[in-house]
């Protein structure tokens, strides 16, 4: 299954956006506080776990993934993992929205926090591996058919194609689990090539695409 | 978003705002530390980070390595580095090969030297279709590359942060590193435009 956000090679979104060169960085305020408090709450509710904030994204429903733009992604998000956690309860925000217009609508009481158990090992997301890389570069491998349940950053673009290891990448914590605070299982990471053809068919433009993938998204191909 | 009793949706404007108030009454967010991060990635953090890093590549060969062999490392030597440039590689443009960066399944970007993505890599056009058919979508923003480039998509999918390195314009051997870093476009380092000379 595809989630909201896993937009590779997803069809019908029409023309691409013409860059245009003196973007503002924030299109509007709210987008700049938006950001600001995302990046905050996230540090607040867990230690900034970077992989439970996409996870929470991942969960969004497609009005608020897509209907308020990019920041307000991120502020839906935020809100998510503030009310996972009980840091808020559920409808605080709607509430405070309302009476903040002058609706005369009651707020719910503040809940006892549930915060995640969870401590980092290390700073950002690198740490360091005992064991080698299972895979070496020029090693053809298959991204694996995964259909996981929770959440992950293999794209469905490449569930099942067949690719070769371009680069051995330094070992990182894996989304999979740390995004459920269920530990950092740190694992190599391989930029693999594929061949357009192999992702999309005999009539795709020919190119070549590379993606980042854990070692246990991989499985080796003889 | 949660327990939605009606079926309006409040301005997103409006949300912001309550939540920011939610979080500032009971002490948890501090609305002078949300000014600093916005002011930070305003003015401090953004694409003439990455233009600095590419100029200096352009006019010193021994940077041009380093930066190509420990793209992290050689970036920080002019002081960039930061949240979403952890593991930075530099991958470089050629001739023959045209490299294009993309995160489809959020908008991974390497912040210390781009700053926040622009509105069009954020876009789901963007991100779907830059995976499928490049050189289609290359050629809506403007860049038609001749049938013999070879094009290398890279989706940013882990923590990995990818900069492009693009071509140095001909006729530019008279300018100085920092009239360089004036050609180099935020959207050369992505891989949807090249740098022209002035």
């Amino acid at each position: 299954m595809r989630t909201t956000g896993d937009l590779g090679g997803a069809e019908g979104w029409g023309q691409v956006k013409t860059p245009t060169a003196d973007e503002p960085v924030f299109a509007d305020r709210w987008e700049s506080r938006a950001f600001a408090l995302a990046l905050l709450s996230m540090g607040r509710v867990s230690g900034r776990n970077l992989d439970a904030f996409r996870h929470a994204q991942q969960r969004l429903k497609r009005p608020e993934y897509f209907d308020d733009t990019y920041y307000g992604q991120w502020l839906h998000a935020a809100e998510l993992m503030l009310v996972d956690s009980a840091i808020l309860p559920p409808g605080a925000v709607e509430a405070r929205a309302r009476r903040l217009r002058g609706e005369d609508v009651e707020e719910p009481p503040v809940p006892e926090p549930n915060k995640p158990n969870y401590a980092p090992t290390g700073p950002g997301s690198l740490r360091s591996v005992d064991t080698p890389p299972r895979f070496a570069v020029g090693d053809a491998v298959r991204a694996k058919d995964m259909q996981p349940q929770g959440h992950t950053r293999l794209p469905h673009y490449l569930r099942g194609h067949r690719g070769v290891v371009d680069l051995v990448q330094p070992a990182a914590v894996l989304p999979d689990t740390h995004a459920h605070f269920l530990g950092e299982n740190p694992q190599y990471v391989y930029t693999v090539r594929f061949d357009s053809r192999e992702l999309w068919g005999a009539d795709a433009e020919p190119f070549t695409l590379t993606g980042e993938l854990y070692e246990s998204y991989l499985e080796p191909v003889t | 978003m949660t327990e939605t009793t009606s079926s309006e949706r409040l301005p997103i404007a409006l949300r912001t705002e309550a939540l920011e108030q939610l979080l500032t009454e009971r002490g948890l967010v501090d609305p002078a530390v949300m000014d600093k991060f916005i002011q930070m990635y305003e003015t401090a953090v953004g694409p003439m980070n990455g233009a600095k890093v590419i100029a200096k590549a352009w006019t010193d060969p021994e940077y041009r390595a380093r930066l190509l062999s420990d793209g992290t490392a050689a970036i920080a030597e002019l002081g960039f580095k930061g949240s979403q440039g952890e593991h930075i590689v530099v991958i470089e443009n050629t001739a023959n090969t045209h490299n294009v960066v993309v995160c489809t399944l959020c908008s991974c970007y390497p912040w210390p030297v781009l700053g926040l993505p622009p509105s069009w890599y954020k876009d789901p056009a963007y991100r779907a279709r830059i995976v499928r058919e490049p050189r289609a979508v290359l050629a809506e923003m403007g860049l038609e590359l001749p049938a013999e480039t070879e094009i290398v998509v890279r989706d940013s999918s882990s923590e990995v942060r990818w900069l492009v390195l693009p071509e140095r314009p001909d006729g530019t051997d008279d300018l100085s590193e920092e009239q360089l870093a004036e050609l180099v476009t935020r959207d050369a380092m992505v891989g949807v435009a090249k740098v022209e000379a002035p």
